[in-house]
């Protein structure tokens, strides 16, 4: 398989990557390209240019600040599996790292490149949601900051404009613990459903509970009616039980040889409830 | 397409090498078909199997999912590297010791993966093996005998002991 004919150019900074998609008509970013290359060779798409932005030092790099973990969108799957930053102020992140494809993909992929392709059975958009991330994207006109529950938009696709590229991502750096469950599909290693949950607790008493969901439709979302249903309750088995058994209410599930749809919302109630007991220990 | 055409620089196992190449050019294609180095295999083409691995600055990926314009710039190792000064590498020694291989098919990613691990971390753990052996993919040896030739390779490494000359056990 071989993709069509394109040209490439490498950008060296933000301003030049920007430069080059405002000045040609049918230019596409590539980042780690393990998404795009498969689409390539496919010829799904067909894009006249690729602007390369992997060797723009400034997108890549985890760093934190007045509390935040700040990632950079070029920050590989294995740079966010390996850092001790992000074991000790985002569990989550951490969970969800080591479970994205193997070891060689996780040395390409990108976290950006991961939420911008907004793959439905994506690992990144669930725990995005989660954390409540804020994701920078640059533009003609400086930057503007969207939050994940604004960020996707459908099916592959996010508020990133064909001219904008997405920066850095933040997200809250408190330690909250977190926990990422997948359902592997047995031959791409994807998700068919994956739940990625925090959830804080004090003397038996739940804070608040966040639960993003994805590979069960065709945008990843957060489970609001079972948040609600947890936060600020007691610890109960039975509460868990009741709260996630409404996990899947009123969704419209993917369907597919490997899952279909009753499938697909059966895991979500019990990958959510499986998930919440891991941080409940109920 | 000759505007299309892009000049790249890549050192492969230590020869540097100038080279024009289409942009759509994978690294796995650029390798075998431009340089000649057939021992880095397509198995599946779509990253699923891993035949395809070698380490570029350090780090194992699988070739077939990288362009060779992405590469400019980069050292690049492939199985052809391993053996140094007329030596095999211990990752090679390994595989041979222990038969790690049946077809060789999946070998030449196996090992470059079996290399990374083994960088990363000289005495990694079964679990640590498995684990990142997991974008490889074998169809006859059976993933046991792999396992023990990483551990074979890691002690080797480990205890400083030299590895086998090149052309030990061939025929035997
Ligand atoms: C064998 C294999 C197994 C995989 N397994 C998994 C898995 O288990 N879970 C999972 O979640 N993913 C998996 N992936 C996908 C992988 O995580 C990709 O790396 C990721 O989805 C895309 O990131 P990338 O950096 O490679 O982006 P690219 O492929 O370079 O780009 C993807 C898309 O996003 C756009 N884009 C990229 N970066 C930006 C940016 N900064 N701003 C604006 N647009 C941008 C590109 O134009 C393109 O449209 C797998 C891939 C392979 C090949
Ligand atoms: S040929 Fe590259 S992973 Fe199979
Ligand atoms: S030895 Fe034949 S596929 Fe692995």
């Amino acid at each position: 398989m071989h993709p069509a004919p394109f040209a490439y150019k490498a950008a060296h900074s933000v301003e030049e990557a920007l430069q080059l998609l405002r000045s040609h008509e049918d230019a596409k970013i590539l980042a780690g390209g393990h998404s795009l290359i498969p689409a390539l060779k496919l010829r799904l798409t067909q894009p006249a240019l690729l602007i390369d932005i992997s060797k723009i030092s400034s997108l890549r790099g985890i760093r934190r600040e007045n509390g935040k973990l700040i990632i950079g969108s070029g920050t590989t799957h294995r740079e966010i599996e390996k850092s001790h930053l992000v074991a000790e102020a985002s569990p989550l992140l951490a969970s969800v790292a080591p479970q994205i494809g193997d070891v060689q993909v996780r040395h390409r992929g990108t976290f950006g490149g991961s939420l911008a392709h907004a793959d439905p059975a994506g690992d990144w958009p669930a725990a995005a949601l989660a954390v409540d991330a804020e994701l920078v994207i640059a533009g003609a006109h400086g930057t503007r900051t969207v939050h994940a529950s604004e960020f996707f938009t459908g099916m592959l696709t996010t508020v990133i404009q064909p001219d904008e590229i997405l920066t850095e991502i933040k997200v809250p750096g408190e330690g909250t613990p977190g926990i990422y469950l997948k359902h592997r599909n047995a031959a791409s290693g994807y998700a068919t459903v994956g739940v990625a949950v925090t959830a804080t607790h004090d003397h038996g008493r739940i804070g608040t509970v966040t639960i993003g969901v994805t590979g069960a439709t065709p945008v990843a979302f957060r489970a609001s009616v079972v948040e609600h249903a947890l936060n600020g309750h007691a610890v109960s088995a039975h509460l868990l039980d009741e709260a996630a058994s409404h996990a899947a209410d009123g969704l419209e599930c993917l369907s597919d040889i490997h899952a279909p749809a009753a499938y697909r919302s059966q895991l979500v109630k019990v990958m959510v409830r499986r998930a919440l007991g891991k941080l409940l220990h109920a | 397409m000759e505007e299309h055409h892009v000049g790249i620089t890549v050192e492969v196992n230590g020869r540097p090498h100038r080279s024009t190449v289409e942009p759509r050019t994978l690294l796995v294609d650029y390798l075998r078909d431009d340089l000649g180095l057939t021992g880095t295999h397509i198995g599946c083409d779509t990253g699923q199997c891993g035949a395809c691995t070698i380490i570029v600055d350090g780090q194992s990926v699988k070739s077939c999912m990288v362009l060779a314009v992405q590469a400019d710039g980069a050292h690049v190792r492939t199985v052809e590297g391993l053996a140094q000064d007329g030596r095999y590498h211990a990752v090679q020694q390994g595989f041979w010791e222990k038969h790690g291989l049946q077809c060789g098919f999946c070998t030449p990613g196996f090992m470059m993966q079996s290399v990374q691990i083994l960088e990363d971390n000289p005495d990694p753990s079964d679990e640590e093996i498995r684990d990142a052996l997991e974008g490889n993919l074998c169809r006859c040896t059976g993933y046991q005998n792999i396992v023990e030739a990483v551990k074979a390779a890691g002690a080797t490494i480990r205890s400083g002991a030299e590895t086998m000359a090149v052309g030990t056990g061939v025929g035997a």
